[in-house]
Parts: C-alpha cells; structure tokens; sequence
C-alpha cells in the first residue's frame, strides 16, 4: 500500500522561497542585470514568488520571464502523449544578463538540460543559476542547483508532488508518493 | 484538452471540434519562435519533410518550408514539372519512391480533389494537404481560424461573410466545415453562377447582396477569383464582378468598425477588394501569412512530433 508523506508544509515552502529570494540577491549583489526564468508549469509560479520576495527585500522587481521546454526534450519521440506545446514569454533581451532559472523539482536534470538549450537560443546570458524548491536526487546527467529550498531524499520510483495555490486550487505542500513512478 | 491522434491531415471534416482548438492553442504557442533572433527550436530534428506540389504555389510552398525548417525538420521540393511525372510515372509510384526513401511527412497539392486520400491510404508518411481541385485546404482555413480568433477573441458566435467565387474554393468549403464546427455562423456570398447548388445544406446562409452582407459581418473572407478555373463563361467580365463584389471604401462605410478584411491570397488588386481597402486598416491580410507559419508549424508538430502508438 503506497503511502503519501508530506514533506513541506505551506509556511515550510513560503520559508524556502524567501530564503533561496535572499540568497540570490547575497550571490548577485543586488538587482542589477538579474532577470528570473521560470520553467512551466510550476517553476512560472516560484519565479513569481521569488521576485515578490526580492521585491519585499529590495523595493525593486526585477525582469521576470516564463520558459515552456517542450520542443526541447530529448524524449519527444518516445513519448506517445502528445504533450501540450504552451507559450514561451521572455520581452527583455536575456544577453549579459544574470538569469536564475526556477522550477519545482531537480530530478533527472533532462527538463534543466533543455531549459538550457532554449534559454541559449535567445542570447548569450553572462550566467545562468538555477534554482529549485526540491531536490530528490536521482540525477541522470551533470546537473546541480544553485539554490535548493530542501533537499529530499527518494527512491527512484517516488513520485515528488509540489502543489501550489495559483495551480492546483490546494494549499501550498510538497507530497512524497511512494512507489508511483513506474 | 484532447489528444492528437491523427495520423494525416486531409480535411478537416474529419477533425473534431477539440482537435481543431488544440491545433489553434497549438499554434499560439509556436507564433512566438518565429519572433525570436534564433528562429529555430529542435523538436523535429532528423525528420524528413517533403514537398511535393503539382500546381503553382508561393505562399503555401514557402510558408510549409519555413514551418518545417523553423522545427529542425529537413526539407525538399518536388516540382511536377521537373521530375520522372512528365516522363509518364504515376502519382502513386512517384509517391512510393519518396516514401521508399524514408521521408516522415508528404504535404501534397494536386488541381484534382482526392489525390491526398489516395496517397495517404496506400502510403506510411503523414500526409498533409496543402490544397486538392476544389476539395479541401486546411492549413489555409486553419490560419484563417486562427487570425480571427486572435483579433476576435473567439470564434463562437462571429458573424462570417465569406464573399467570392464560392464554387471553385477549396478554402471556402474548409472554412464553413471548421467555422461551423467552432460556432460561427458563416454567410457566403457572390454571383449566383459561381454559388455551389445546395450549398445550404453545408450550414451556411447564402446571400446575393454584399452590401447587407458587409453591414452584418465581423470578419469578411474575400476570395480569389480563380481565372484559371473561369473556362466556361461564368462572369460576363471580371470588371462588372469588381462592380457588383468588390469591396472598396464606399461600400465599408456600412461596415461595423472593427470589421476584419480577410484574403487568402493572391489577391487580385481592383477586383475582390481596392487597393486601399487591401493596405487599410480593417485589413489583416498580411497578418494571415505570418500566423501561417505558426499554425503549419502546430499541424506538423501534431502529426510528427511524437512516436506513433
């Protein structure tokens, strides 16, 4: 019988936001050329919070971007589902700039490796960092985060659910499922 | 949303209404890459994407070009004039010999309705129809769907008039299939030696005055008159048709304010429309090629972008 843990609470996820938000602005040393990508669909929401955080911190909101990296993964043609294409929206110029790359959870590194990919297409950052809510561990290439909201030991078949008020309707908790991946 | 299944796109008669939104949804995604420095993203890499056009064509050609190369899928053109066609070959063995080569997709144009059925079922390749005799072409309908539900907001519910040689248009018989389809209610007008017998019965109301026409409409589909196809005498002359259906200034007077001006191109300057009423600012006919690409890019992602069950 799988049983389902909760591994952060909505003040938990709250705390991790407004710590990886400050630890961005210590790394980069303020807001000058910091932009924040956010990975669909979840990681567009933390982008989000993260920049209302910054914006707590330091009164100014910095270029905030939304990344869909479906026409980049490496698995298209093994995947029967048709994954839905949805729109990628970045209206500032990404050259030179300091980019932080958000999304939920760090698992094999394959949606990073493409989120790299798209974000190399439109244009030259001076660097990119990348930051996560959860890291399960598991990686399948050389791939790690910058800034990790909490790192979570899995096995490789647990199933690490991030929910999120904006998309799910729910209160914000991270949600271990053992035993879902097949 | 629902799931893609199709395999070929022949008509989209045999698309449900949830398929065509999600090729629509599908393609607002895709109009962003053709706006970026690098216009390129990798999801068709190593797919092989053939051209094979029987009758002349500029647009359609280039636009499936670029919307295959814009994904990393390779191209090639066929024309029928240059290839073993003149020398006697069949379509279908001409068709088997590309397919013999391991092309994934065949988008096909044909003056004669039904050649894309035909090669879809005798041959593996997605077949894409980019337009046969007087039949069916999708993509153009598709673009023209899309273009009206961009400025528009939505579909359901708009009045279309659709205004021309209704007869021999593929385009228009695809556009009152999907329009009908998504909720539209579509008007088609013209001389009555060029309205389809029974055209009614596709679901359309059919009006011989383009004047109340105009006055009614949200968006207006002006269409080509096809001179190649004009053999047997069906207008007295092209200028009496400029006379009695062209659209120009004066006549948009009776017209509401944000009615959109719709042409699939080529256009005949100074008889579907004036030239002021082609450049003015009703007109959205350029902005129907550059969307094009976007919904061709959707229709070729749909049907190759991922392994077959």
């Amino acid at each position: 019988m799988p049983e389902d843990t909760k591994i952060m609470d909505k003040d938990d996820v709250k705390r991790a936001v407004m710590r990886i938000a400050h630890e961005i602005l210590e790394k980069s040393k303020g807001v000058e050329d910091l932009c924040i990508i956010g990975i669909r669909t979840r990681g567009v929401v933390l982008a989000d919070r993260i920049n209302e955080c910054i914006k707590e911190i330091e009164g100014k909101n910095v270029p905030c971007g939304v990344l869909d990296i479906t026409l980049y993964r490496d698995d298209l043609t093994l995947v029967a589902n048709q994954p839905i294409v949805h729109e990628t929206k970045i209206a500032f110029d990404i050259s030179g700039k300091r980019v932080v790359l958000v999304d939920d959870v760090l698992f094999t590194g394959r949606t990073i490796r493409a989120a790299l990919d798209a974000l190399i297409d439109f244009g030259r950052p001076s660097c990119i960092q990348l930051a996560v809510l959860v890291d399960r561990g598991h990686r399948e290439l050389p791939i790690r985060a910058d800034y990790v909201g909490k790192n979570i030991p899995t096995n490789r078949d647990d199933n690490v659910k991030v929910i999120l008020k904006e998309n799910d309707k729910k209160e914000d908790q991270v949600v271990v499922e053992k035993g879902k991946i097949k | 949303m629902s799931q893609w299944t199709k395999h070929d796109l022949l008509d989209l008669e045999d698309l449900s209404k949830d398929e065509l939104e999600l090729i629509l949804t599908t393609a607002k995604s895709f109009r962003e890459v053709s706006s970026r420095d690098v216009k390129k993203v990798p999801a068709l890499r190593g797919k092989t994407v053939v051209m094979l056009f029987f009758e002349p064509s500029t647009r359609t050609r280039i636009s499936f070009e670029l919307a295959a190369k814009r994904l990393s899928a390779d191209t090639l053109n066929v024309a029928a004039s240059s290839s073993s066609l003149s020398k006697g070959e069949t379509i279908l063995d001409t068709a088997k010999n590309i397919e013999a080569m391991n092309v994934d997709a065949i988008i096909v144009r044909h003056s004669c309705a039904g050649i894309p059925k035909v090669l879809a079922d005798n041959l593996g390749p997605s077949i894409i129809n980019a337009g046969d005799g007087c039949r069916a072409h999708p993509t153009q309908a598709l673009l023209d769907i899309f273009t009206m539900k961009d400025k528009k907001g939505r579909i359901e519910g708009l009045n279309v008039g659709i205004v021309g040689d209704i007869l021999h248009s593929r385009v228009a018989r695809c556009n009152i299939t999907a329009l009908n389809k998504l909720g539209a209610n579509v008007t088609v007008c013209g001389p009555s030696t060029l309205m389809p017998v029974g055209v009614e019965k596709l679901g359309v109301q059919v009006s011989y005055d383009v004047d109340d026409v105009i006055s009614k409409s949200d968006c207006l589909m002006l269409l080509r008159i096809q001179k190649e196809r004009q053999e047997d005498k069906f207008l007295p002359s092209i200028r009496e048709y400029a006379k009695k259906f062209g659209i120009n200034k004066e006549r948009l007077k009776k017209a509401k304010k944000d009615l959109l001006i719709m042409h699939p191109g080529p256009t005949n300057r100074g008889v579907e429309l004036t030239a002021d009423v082609a450049d003015g600012e009703q007109s959205v006919i350029l902005e129907q090629v550059t969307n094009g690409i976007a919904v061709r890019m959707a229709v070729l992602f749909l049907l190759l972008g991922t392994k077959e069950e």
